[in-house]
């Protein structure tokens, strides 16, 4: 990876800190499961999905909520399908 | 390594609703204020909070700041300062309303006065029924309350740093503080920010336990770097938990799901509350519950391959209840514990979730020090990171709104205070900085070092296991020895990213240096009070009349102060003695 996309990844990764539990731990998952080499689509994706507000966002992920952009419901589905368990250990 | 200076009147760590109240108040008075966060204000912790800020509005019903003040110290299990609490309740109704003209978008009555909702603990005419005195925007009150505050900052001119990183305190020979040194994430500059006035808000760190509610971005860093310049941390060892945490992940399951029939059981099937509370069983009061399920797990009937939790179980509800009455509990199951809970029980365990303890400060927002609370000049906190004290040994619901909205404020009312009446910036201690500079080289030259992941976890572990909701004299004395051990390998933490631009690996190492600080003075000061009292509770405290609940007064009712250097503990007197009224005797705590 350049070190371009390094920083930009960095950022994004940054971003992923939010003010809920529930969100740090989806965006946790989702990095460990995809690694840093996302392709463009899905950094252009989560870029525009981390600037939604936290519950809002929350309420996307957890289905409480849709919205009816196929690329951010692509992103969403990711963050979802995350893998979880008790045994997979929270690293915050 | 270089870094450059930036001068400001004020500087404030944390953007949370403290950091952003206290910045209100030094930007309307003309002052240059900077406030520096790791994150954009309005993803800040705050916006976890939902259930209201306290005021005595009497909007629906009778109310009055005494029976506030009077549920905050019997909550507070008599460690409170009753200056501070009540200083805090008789603000109230004050920093609501001055909350509602920021545009603050409070839930209505018909009437158009602010609703009000009861909450626990909260009570009308000493103690004798629940009063309706939270003010709440519908579940997003946190939210909404930074948003209120982050526009009123903008229009007064506060000047942000999002994605700064405070590191280190500037304090020079005579003890006064001048600043911080931070990192710009951005490009890894450090720089160091020389004011006049510091006000910490950074919060809690309640990310010391294996299983915490808090954000990951609630690392203590304020308190950490306080510790480090000399100042003595206050009631550390107390620490509000909730039962029901989802294992390994900590995401609250909401007491409803018991209310509706849910039943814990240990890894025998048991349904072991019977044996603890043979009438209310699963739905005796928190701490009960907390003590019962730590005992099994300790006692090797825990869940799982390491044992380590228990299982609430909701698979003999119908569905249909499940799905109706517990929205969001089938999605939490499934999101963060990866069963599903109309056919498998959720592992859970008790789960930290506020820090009552923190950087000593008196009801002005000034930090104080030694046993006769001297202040030290030019330094001030406020929030979950500071302790005024109001919370003593257990804080209250919808309290920690108000703390952080009336002690921002007072925060920054004695900063604006002082800076009338100073002169000049004193000549910039460099010494301080040269300290930063030293920890972020010995960062990024370490070789052989031990790996930040590993590190952190073998606090957190150590943390839940030594100095949980329930604790034992031997567990504690162990725990002491292992949490030195822990912090000497956080002392040669090594990162191989060496870049500098948002460099996450960095950020989190110099974090842990916060965490570690905030752990060692936990276990320390649990170890060393020794008896029950609010959260801290130890299975050898005799409960008996002289000693209600554990708690012993005639020895133990003073604030513990623990110091970094040597590991120190001295102990302050608790201030019986209120503003204007007269004392709240101490009594037996019981609802």
């Amino acid at each position: 990876m350049d070190s371009e996309k390094q920083a930009r990844i960095g950022r994004l990764k940054w971003h992923c800190r939010r003010a809920l539990l529930e969100l740090d731990i989806v965006f946790q998952r989702f990095w460990m499961q995809q690694g840093d080499d996302i392709d463009a689509g899905s950094e252009a994706a989560l870029t525009r999905l981390l600037a939604f507000e936290d519950h809002d966002l929350w309420d996307l992920v957890n289905g409480r909520a849709t919205i009816d952009d196929e690329e951010l419901e692509k992103c969403i589905g990711m963050l979802r399908t995350a893998g979880f368990g008790a045994e997979s250990g929270v690293f915050g | 390594m270089s870094y450059t200076v930036r001068k400001f009147d004020a500087v404030i760590v944390g953007a949370g609703g403290a950091g952003l109240r206290a910045a209100i108040q030094l930007s309307e008075a003309g002052y240059k204020t900077a406030v520096l966060t790791k994150v954009f204000p309005t993803r800040s912790h705050t916006v976890a909070a939902q259930g209201g800020v306290a005021a005595s509005l009497g909007n629906s019903e009778e109310d009055h700041w005494h029976w506030h003040m009077y549920d905050t110290v019997k909550g507070s299990d008599w460690l409170g300062d009753q200056d501070a609490i009540e200083f805090m309740c008789r603000k109230a109704n004050e920093v609501v309303v001055e909350l509602e003209h920021y545009g603050m978008p409070f839930d209505r009555l018909d009437n158009g006065k602010i609703y009000q909702r009861p909450f626990g603990g909260h009570m009308s005419n000493f103690g004798e029924k629940p009063v309706r005195r939270s003010c709440a925007a519908a579940d997003r009150t946190g939210h909404a309350m930074l948003h209120a505050m982050y526009q009123r900052n903008v229009k007064v001119n506060t000047q942000f740093f999002v994605e700064w990183m405070a590191l280190d305190l500037i304090r020079d020979p005579e003890g006064d503080v001048q600043g911080v040194t931070a990192m710009d994430m951005e490009t890894g500059e450090i720089v160091a920010f020389h004011s006049k006035a510091t006000i910490f808000a950074t919060g809690g760190a309640g990310r010391i336990y294996y299983s915490s509610t808090n954000a990951f971005i609630n690392t203590g860093d304020g308190v950490g770097m306080a510790a480090r310049a000399g100042i003595p941390l206050e009631d550390m060892e107390f620490w509000q938990f909730h039962p029901t945490g989802v294992a390994g992940a900590g995401v609250l399951i909401t007491e409803g799901v018991r209310g509706e029939g849910g039943i814990l059981r240990n890894s025998n099937g048991e349904r072991f509350m019977e044996r603890y509370a043979p009438n209310a069983k699963d739905l005796a009061s928190r701490d009960v519950v907390s003590r019962a399920m730590v005992t099994e797990i300790n006692e090797g009937r825990g869940c799982g391959p390491n044992k380590d939790f228990v299982l609430l179980d909701i698979t003999h509800l119908p569905p249909e209840t499940i799905m109706k009455r517990l929205p969001g509990i089938h999605e939490i199951a499934l999101q963060f514990a990866g069963v599903d809970a109309l056919k498998e029980p959720i592992p859970v365990v008790p789960t930290c979730h506020y820090q009552m303890g923190g950087i000593p400060t008196n009801y002005r927002g000034e930090v104080v020090i030694g046993v006769d609370s001297t202040p030290v000049k030019g330094f001030y906190a406020a929030g979950e990171c500071a302790c005024a004290s109001v919370h003593g040994a257990n804080r209250l619901g919808t309290n920690s709104l108000l703390d952080l909205l009336v002690f921002g404020k007072s925060a920054g009312e004695t900063a604006v205070e002082d800076l009338k009446k100073s002169g000049a910036h004193k000549p910039l201690d460099t010494a301080s900085i040269d300290a930063t500079l030293a920890r972020v080289n010995r960062l990024n030259t370490q070789t052989g070092g031990s790996n930040v992941h590993e590190t952190r976890l073998a606090m957190q572990r150590t943390m839940q296991k030594h100095a949980g909701v329930f604790r034992f004299n031997e567990l504690l004395k162990e725990g002491v020895t292992k949490i030195l051990e822990v912090a000497d390998d956080v002392a040669r933490t090594e990162i191989k990213d060496k870049s500098q631009v948002f460099n996450t690996a960095r950020i989190e190492a110099f974090e842990l240096d916060n965490l570690i600080e905030v752990a060692k003075a936990t276990m320390i000061s649990a170890e060393a009070r020794k008896e029950s009292r609010g959260a801290h509770v130890r299975d050898d405290a005799i409960d008996n009349d002289v000693t209600p609940n554990g708690r012993d007064d005639q020895n133990w009712l003073k604030h513990t102060l623990w110091h970094r250097d040597g590991n120190r503990l001295e102990y302050k007197p608790v201030k019986m003695k209120p503003l204007t009224v007269d004392t709240i005797e101490l009594k037996k705590r019981a609802y």
